[in-house]
């Protein structure tokens, strides 16, 4: 492997942007996902920057049991990302469904409509779990393992 | 010549899927509509397949940040159905971890507000006093946020001497910043120059409106169900009904501060008066309610939430409804988004308009049966309790 591409891959896993999105959760992951970026907690000296725009973003953060009326724009929202793109599923209705499963409206779990590549389980999950799953993630990116 | 602007359903003014459709003549913003559908999971239909005891863990995760409001209307409205009341001391353990909830909701609110209007700093600070609040919460129940304190006749644990030290410290350090914070509010021209006179609901207008909770008394009506309709230990513990009569979005901002510094006076003498004895009465898990109906209110947060049941004699509930604060101020806040007369709303304003109210979605997304014409066809409570699930 060249050293540029050496580089790119450093880069990538040293500075993971985030998008983060509720597609049917109760907001208390939310709240602990947005305590992760806060002081305390303060998941920025990894290079993780809370984005807006899809068009920014490499890790798409999905709290919720993916809902049929958000499942097709969760979909546009992906599609909209710039390759390489990753998917965290944070919470326990995120990977399948939790306390929402058999609801009339619920896919049970994120995995039915994207690929996943971190699972943080919990329900809602802590903030030190968020921060976790992100190295984890970031430091695999660096080793070019997903 | 009049375009539409829509915001949302994923739009960094608002983690939660909601779509604002804005129709906007230049910079101002002349009408709105708002599509609240896309996160609905249909747990009322859902608590209808689960015992009254499974329901309560279902219905604390209507709302992560209002979990503990949820769910004490729960248990109040099935104690009420079947004839049980929670000794006096879980009386008052719930309206301390209520309240501590109350005081990390409001904190989070105002952090999120001084997002909103581009004040970072102040959202870093506010999140790092919340912190404290966060760990009191932990301490007490196991949990940081979704808490699962309250059971069918009363509270899952008790609370001994060492931890209400630790309350008794931390909320004194809370409302030290809090105060500093309320002099930030009410002085700093960036937030006064964003907040004052934006966002305008007339004393009138909320009352048409059925505005609730912090909307309503930041626009001079006095509502409030913990003074108005006392439950748990509240017609025990003395607090004053904030109200601010500016009708604007710094009015609901200093309600809130003000209700953070008064729920921490309610806690502190909640723990000085706490009656001795049982916190929990013994209620088997699975039981059978007695056929008939009831409807439990509590003042969440974000204002009046109101619960209803109705009970067929089995031991799952025929049909449960739940009337959230947020879903009740939908009309309030379409209001305060349109420009009326000499009062322009712009475009800059939406993202502190419309969180002014503290939108929760998750607790409000409803849907509309329509059927392939695009018709709206009505259902009636007994018709929705009938339909099967798939």
């Amino acid at each position: 492997m060249g050293l540029l591409a050496r580089l790119v891959r450093w880069a990538r896993g040293r500075s993971p942007w985030i998008l983060f999105i509720n597609t049917g959760a109760c907001n208390a992951c939310d709240i602990e996902v947005l305590a992760a970026l806060t002081p305390r907690y303060d998941v920025e000296r990894f290079g993780v920057l809370l984005r807006g725009s899809p068009r920014h973003a490499d890790i798409l953060v999905i709290t919720g049991a993916v809902s049929r009326q958000v499942r097709d724009r969760l979909v546009r929202i992906y599609e909209q990302m710039p390759d390489p793109k990753f998917v965290v599923a944070v919470g326990t209705c995120a990977i399948s469904g939790g306390v929402y499963d058999k609801c009339y409206n619920v896919y049970e779990g994120v995995d039915k409509v994207l690929p996943v590549h971190a699972y943080v389980s919990g329900c809602p999950v802590k903030p030190e779990a968020v921060i976790r799953a992100i190295d984890v993630l970031a430091k695999k990116i660096m080793r070019g393992e997903v | 010549m009049a375009f539409y602007l829509p915001v949302g359903p994923q739009h960094p003014i608002h983690p939660e899927a909601i779509l604002l459709k804005f129709k906007v003549e230049g910079e101002q913003v002349v009408d709105v509509d708002i599509d609240a559908s896309y996160v609905h999971r249909g747990i009322e239909k859902a608590l209808e397949y689960k015992t009254y005891t499974q329901g309560l863990y279902l219905i604390e995760r209507i709302c992560g940040i209002c979990n503990v409001a949820h769910s004490t209307c729960y248990v109040i409205n099935i104690e009420e159905l079947i004839g049980k009341e929670a000794p006096p001391r879980a009386q008052y353990l719930r309206l301390i971890l209520e309240e501590l909830a109350r005081i990390h909701s409001h904190l989070l609110w105002l952090g999120l507000a001084a997002h909103l209007i581009g004040f970072e700093s102040l959202f870093m600070l506010i999140f790092r006093d919340r912190e404290l609040v966060m760990d009191l919460i932990e301490a007490m129940t196991g949990n940081r946020v979704v808490t699962a304190y309250n059971v069918i006749g009363g509270v899952r644990r008790d609370l001994d001497d060492a931890l209400a030290h630790k309350i008794r410290e931390a909320l004194e350090r809370v409302r030290e910043r809090t105060r500093y914070y309320r002099k930030v509010l009410m002085e700093d021209p960036t937030v006064r120059a964003r907040t004052v006179d934006v966002g305008y609901l007339s004393t009138s207008e909320a009352r048409e409106l059925l505005a609730v909770g912090p909307v309503a008394r930041a626009s001079n009506v006095k509502y409030d169900v913990r003074a108005d309709d006392p439950y748990i230990a509240h017609d025990e513990v003395p607090f004053n009904v904030v109200v601010y009569d500016t009708c604007d979005v710094w009015g609901r901002v200093m309600v809130r501060v003000d209700e953070v510094l008064e729920a921490i006076d309610m806690i502190l003498y909640a723990l000085d008066h706490m009656p001795s004895g049982d916190f929990r009465i013994k209620v088997p898990p699975i039981f059978r309610a007695p056929p008939g109906e009831n409807v439990a209110r509590v003042e969440a947060p974000r204002g009046e939430l109101l619960h209803y049941v109705r009970s067929d004699g089995s031991d799952k509930p025929y049909r449960y409804k739940v009337r959230t604060p947020t879903l009740a101020n939908l009309m309030a806040t379409m209001q305060m988004l349109k420009s009326r007369g000499d009062r322009v709303v712009y475009v800059a304003d939406i993202p502190i308009i419309f969180g002014s109210i503290d939108p929760c979605i998750c607790c409000t997304a409803r849907v509309l049966i329509v059927d392939e014409r695009g018709r709206v066809i009505e259902t009636t409570t007994d018709e929705l309790a009938r339909m099967k699930r798939w």
